[in-house]
């Protein structure tokens, strides 16, 4: 799958391809230590460039909703 | 507010499903989806956080161009948790586009089945609003409709994913299924069409006699009517 922006495809696709094999090699094993976090660093430079510049909204995206107050919670009866 | 809320079975065990969920895009039921990104990923403790970003394609419906632009791409904000003491996988889904509009908020909870070790449960619910004056109601009503094929093409999606991953031979096996159920289907038009062409011929070979039942059943119709008509009118 292509990354927001083009220019950090092939950062993406070697970041992807670490974390997959550590995911399942590791972290699910319980191997926690993330051998990718250099390879994530400089992706996620290129990411929040082109996110800057295609006018995202960056700070509505660093965000946290899950496991905050802000997470909405089911209500009492359907609406 | 609309809410929404279903329970989903995986045939997959809870690992293999953390599996795919990283490897979910591109499916082919996911054609609106065009890019992906992950802008946050950290360890604490056993559990795993992460931030993926989505953008997709988003139509907008008709009746609602007089007070939306035209927008074609969408934000999807996708926050989750992959827990390692709970063997659950948390999403927390939500739109960071269009929110002056409608704001889509969804929250998966993937946790091992209590039947069976072999297979994991997904309890979904989802928050629709909109505080569009006037049209509120009408955008939660076509955005809810939007979001239940959404959310059943998402969980084909993740399928497809996971039986590519872990099963290839019972993809195969769907294919073909696929293909048994299209040429079924052909067959079934094909029969149609030709019992319905011989209906025709002999419903036309009858029209006098309809016609005659019709006309007759009018003529009492109305002349039943026209006597209480008449009798009203005199009272």
């Amino acid at each position: 799958m292509d990354s927001v922006g083009k220019e950090c495809n092939e950062l993406k696709h070697a970041y992807e391809n670490c974390f997959n094999e550590w995911f399942s090699e590791g972290f699910l094993k319980g191997k926690k230590d993330d051998p990718c976090s250099e390879l994530f660093k400089t992706y996620q430079e290129c990411t929040k460039k082109a996110i800057k510049e295609k006018n995202l909204n960056l700070w509505e995206s660093q965000r946290d909703v899950l496991g905050t107050s802000s997470e909405k919670t089911a209500p009492t009866s359907k609406s | 507010m609309k809410y929404y809320n279903l329970d989903t079975v995986f045939q997959f065990p809870w690992e293999q499903l953390a599996v795919a969920f990283w490897k979910r895009y591109p499916n082919p039921h996911s054609g609106h989806v065009l890019t992906e990104d992950i802008i946050h990923r950290e360890v604490v403790g056993n559990r795993l956080f992460s931030k993926r970003l989505l953008t997709k394609t988003e139509a907008c419906p008709k009746w609602a161009e007089a007070f939306m632009r035209r927008v074609h791409q969408v934000c999807i904000l996708e926050e989750s948790i992959i827990d390692l003491d709970t063997h659950t996988i948390t999403t927390y889904t939500r739109n960071i586009g269009l929110q002056k509009y409608m704001t889509l908020e969804e929250k998966c909870v993937y946790s091992p089945s209590k039947e069976s070790s072999q297979s994991s449960v997904c309890e979904r619910q989802a928050w629709i609003t909109s505080k569009v004056f006037g049209f509120a109601s009408a955008i939660e009503q076509y955005s809810y409709k939007r979001f239940k094929k959404h959310s059943a093409n998402a969980v084909k999606g993740f399928v497809y994913v996971l039986k590519k991953l872990y099963t290839p031979e019972a993809l195969v096996s769907d294919h073909n299924l696929l293909s048994t159920e299209k040429f079924k289907e052909t067959a079934r038009k094909a029969k149609e069409l030709a019992k319905s062409k011989a209906e025709m011929a002999t419903t036309q070979g009858n029209r006098p006699i309809v016609k005659y039942c019709v006309v007759a059943a009018v003529s009492i119709f109305c002349g039943y009517h026209g006597v209480c008509l008449l009798q009203a009118a005199v009272y």
